[in-house]
This record gives structure tokens, C-alpha cells and sequence, in this order.
């Protein structure tokens, strides 16, 4: 970033150990939210050297699965509401998620209510799949999203 | 005939395999058909970069991709589209430019590409006669292209109104009236009101006038042209409706009215709306379903009402981004593309 940070001074959490599942409620080959946490709380901020769950971006909150209906929910919580990474946070959770998942899980993603200047606007386009393809098509922005995700391989 | 009185029911014929991305879009070649004895054809385009043209044998009656377009678009393929002579194919990419391909039969080439957009072009659409195409792209506009003699396209004018990326274009039927639909909600009808090429934005269909609360996916018109369907990320199909009589006398521009919503049928995104030319719309959306519509008769004090023919759930292992009937009278296939890289070929039929 060569511009001045969005979010200079982000409160940083300590990193769990690892989660622990706490009934098993979900079918075997089913998705689990804490096996979905897993793979993302790692995802590397886009402007800071903290994962998104240092960040408390995401949580053990964040994923909601309809097991029935093979549906995904993210919220995350940008660091401040002016957040202009928003929209790459989403775009690295949506190309994190691709990898991980099977074809057949639809994956909805939304800042978490109240936490965004433009939560409908942000909502509305990291849902566009269109958009979403095309941002992930563009070279730059692939890069980026690719540093975040692929972090702690680097 | 009243279609509600049958039995009826989608038969999947065959799934065509080949692409190794998502299939955005489907299109029937206009001129081949059985009838008169020239196969039909059918071009897909997907996210592999690459379109695929599809061939049903006049003698097995299975479908086989006769050649794959490629190495020309260095992105995601969005949208293509036949010529009205069926002899070129446009395709629209996410590079930003669109390809013009001229069918030799067996080979493709291409002998043309539109350069202007900024960036990705999502949507191209051939005018009724073939002497005009318009494209859309994120970039906001939509541009409507001239075709001159020796493979040569001149941009005739560049329409800006929306304030969002256009998702498709599609001109009307049998007159030169355009319409656009976009991800800020509405839908634009673009006319020449005095046949001079000076488009104009003359309507603006939008959440005010009955029209979508959320990005605008796709347009379709039936075969008379004087009703279109629209189809939105808010879950709704509409139909509006307009005085086509009026239009063609060129007395004035008649605007179009919404006459109905479908809401209810589908719970995801709704990407595809299609007009048969036999009066059956059929939908495809996110939820991986194809519903098919048809006019009530009843009419109501309030206007038309249609009904649900037939549902078709988990017709794709992912969500439908496209359909598109056959241009034949009567044989009535459904052409379907997905986002599980599958392309599908169906029949309506009556139940055994």
C-alpha cells in the first residue's frame, strides 16, 4: 500500500489454539461452521500482516450452514465502517471458499449488520457472481486476493 | 391448444459436456432446424474462454460439439449471439471486446473484433434485419455497432444513462427499438425517433414504475413483440406490455406498461427469461430450477395473469444461467446452461 492505511491502529486478538467442536451436529458429509471457520480465519487481511481472525473480521459467528439446502452464510465484520477492503475481504473469502468447497454449496457473503457505510452496496457485489468472476479474472486484483489467501504459504 | 390441460413434463435429451468452466449462455442458431432439413445448432460460451458449437445428427438425433471457438478471447466468454441469416456469431467477453465469427458450415473464423469498451463487454444483441448490433458492458454504456460492407463495424453511437454496469441488451423482435437492463435496477428503452440513428433514452423502467428492486438479469420478447419479460436478483419475473400497433404506424413511441409479477417460483437469483415463440416462458435461477409459464386466459380487472406450467427442480447440479427455446415451430426444445459446466438440451412433452 503505498496510499496511507484505511485503518491504521486495528485491535489485534490473540490467535486461538484451535477451536474445539463442541457437539456434533452435523451430518458427516455435511459442512460444518467450525471445519468453514477454520478455513478462512487465516485468510491474511488485505492491509495489515493479522489474519482476518486476529482482526476479529471473522468469527466462530461468521458461518451460518443450512445443511438441507447446501447454503453457506459469511458475515464478517470490517475493522471500521469506512472499510474500502471490504469488497476484498469478500473477494478473499468467496476465492478461499471456491477452493475448499464442493460445486453444490451455495455461498451467500454480507458484512455483518450495522458494520458498513455501505453495507448494501458491498452486499450487493460481492453477490453478484458477474462481478465477482470478473474482479477475479483481473490480474491485479487476483494478486492481491492470492497474497491474502495463500499467506501463510508464503 | 391449452397447455394446462396436458400433462406435461421436461425431458432432459442430452447433456452436453465439453466445457471445463461455468456456461454462461446458450443460443439456437436461427435458420437450422429439422423442417427444413439443415440440423440444429446450438453455441454455448463459458468461462473457459472458449465457445463451443453444438450439432444434433439428422440421423442419431444425438448431440456433438462440432468445433470449439478459441484462442481469441483471453477471458470469460459472456454471451453470444446469431446473426438473423444465422451465417455470423457475435460473442461478448469479459477482455472487452466482441468477436464476429463467420460459420463456413464446419469451421468458424473470426473475421472481426470490436474494440471500445473499457472493460468487460457482458451482453451483444443483432437488430432484426442484421444491419446493427449493440453491446453493454461494466463500463456503463451501451453501444450500438453499424455493419458496413468487407467484415468492417462502425460505432454508430454510445448510449450512457446508467449509472451501473449493463448487464444485457436486446432488441426488439421486428423494429429497431433497443433495451437494456442493468445491476442499478432498471431497465431502458433506447428509439430513433426519427429513424436518424439518434438513440435516445425514451423510457427508464424502474423500481417507481412497478418495475425491479434489484439488479435487472435478462429480457426476453414474445413472437408478436408487443409484451417483454424481465427477470431480477429480486426473485420477480415481470411482464410488461406495450401498444405495438401504435408503434409500428410511426405515430409515436409507445410506452411499455408493467402488466404483471411472477414472485414466489423461485428463492435464488433468477439469471435466464425466455419467450417461446409458442407463448411458454421459461425461467432458470440460482436455485439450480427451470419453471415454465404460461398466460392464464383469465384475465383479471387487474390484467394478464400467468401460471405455473411445470417446475423442474435440480434440472443443473448448479445454478442456470441461461434458456433459450428453439426458434422451430412446435418441436419445442429447451436449451439450459449452467454453472456446473454442463449444457442441456430438453424437450417439453406430454406424460406418457
Amino acid at each position: 500500500m503505498t496510499l496511507g492505511l484505511i485503518n491504521a491502529n486495528p485491535v489485534v486478538q490473540a490467535k486461538k489454539e484451535g477451536l474445539v467442536r463442541r457437539e456434533d451436529q452435523y451430518r458427516d458429509d455435511g459442512v460444518d461452521p467450525l471445519e468453514m471457520t477454520k478455513y478462512v480465519r487465516d485468510i491474511r487481511d488485505p492491509e495489515h500482516p493479522y489474519t482476518l481472525e486476529q482482526l476479529r473480521v471473522v468469527s466462530e459467528e461468521s458461518v451460518t450452514v443450512d445443511d438441507k439446502l447446501d447454503r453457506i452464510l459469511i458475515t464478517f465484520t470490517p475493522t471500521i465502517q469506512h472499510c474500502s477492503m471490504a469488497n476484498i475481504i469478500g473477494l478473499c473469502l468467496r476465492a478461499k471458499l471456491k477452493e475448499c468447497l464442493q460445486l453444490h454449496y451455495k455461498v451467500d457473503i454480507r458484512v455483518s449488520p450495522g458494520s458498513h457505510a455501505d453495507e448494501v452496496s458491498v452486499n450487493k457485489q460481492l453477490n453478484d457472481k458477474e462481478r465477482v468472476v470478473a474482479a477475479l479474472e483481473n490480474p491485479n486484483l487476483r494478486q492481491l486476493v492470492d497474497e491474502c489467501i495463500y499467506s501463510d504459504e508464503i | 391448444m391449452d397447455l394446462m390441460e396436458k400433462n406435461l413434463e421436461l425431458v432432459e435429451i442430452q447433456k452436453l459436456e465439453g466445457h471445463t468452466d461455468r456456461v454462461w449462455s446458450v443460443a439456437w442458431n436461427p435458420v437450422s432446424s429439422h423442417a427444413d432439413g439443415v440440423s440444429p445448432i446450438l453455441a454455448s460460451c463459458s468461462g473457459d474462454n472458449t465457445v463451443r458449437i453444438w450439432e444434433q445428427s439428422s440421423l442419431s438425433r444425438s448431440w456433438t460439439c462440432k468445433t470449439v471457438l478459441e484462442e481469441t478471447h483471453t477471458r470469460t466468454v459472456r454471451s453470444c449471439a446469431w446473426s438473423p441469416s444465422g451465417q455470423l456469431l457475435a460473442t461478448a467477453s469479459f477482455d472487452g471486446t466482441t468477436g464476429i465469427w463467420k460459420n463456413y458450415g464446419s469451421e468458424f473464423e473470426c473475421i472481426s473484433t470490436l474494440e471500445g469498451h473499457e472493460n468487460e463487454v457482458k451482453s451483444v444483441s443483432w437488430n432484426a434485419s442484421g444491419s446493427c448490433l449493440a453491446t453493454c458492458s461494466r463500463d456503463k454504456s451501451v453501444w450500438i455497432w453499424e455493419v458496413l460492407e468487407g467484415n468492417e463495424y462502425d460505432c454508430a453511437a454510445v448510449l450512457t444513462g446508467h449509472t451501473q454496469d449493463v448487464k444485457m441488451v436486446q432488441w426488439h423482435p421486428t423494429m429497431d427499438v433497443l433495451f437494456s437492463c442493468s445491476y442499478d435496477n432498471t431497465i431502458k428503452v433506447w428509439w430513433s425517433e426519427d429513424d436518424d440513428g439518434e438513440y435516445q433514452c425514451v423510457q427508464t423502467l424502474g423500481e417507481s414504475n412497478n418495475g425491479h428492486s434489484s439488479t435487472v438479469w435478462s429480457i426476453s420478447f414474445n413472437a408478436a413483440g408487443d409484451k417483454m419479460v424481465t427477470c431480477s436478483d429480486d426473485l420477480t419475473l415481470k411482464i410488461w406490455g406495450t401498444d405495438i400497433a401504435k408503434m409500428q404506424s410511426g405515430e409515436e413511441y409507445a410506452p411499455w406498461i408493467h402488466l404483471c409479477t411472477l414472485s414466489g417460483y423461485h428463492d435464488r437469483t433468477i439469471y435466464s427469461a425466455h419467450w417461446s415463440r409458442d407463448d411458454i416462458i421459461a425461467s432458470g435461477a440460482g436455485d439450480n430450477a427451470i419453471r415454465l409459464f404460461v398466460d392464464s386466459k383469465h384475465d383479471s380487472v387487474d390484467g394478464p395473469s400467468y401460471n405455473l406450467l411445470l417446475k423442474k427442480n435440480k434440472a443443473h447440479e448448479n445454478d442456470v444461467n441461461s434458456v433459450q427455446w428453439s426458434p422451430g415451430e412446435g418441436n419445442r426444445l429447451l436449451a439450459s446452461a449452467s454453472d456446473d459446466g454442463m449444457v442441456k438440451i430438453w424437450q417439453l412433452a406430454t406424460k406418457p
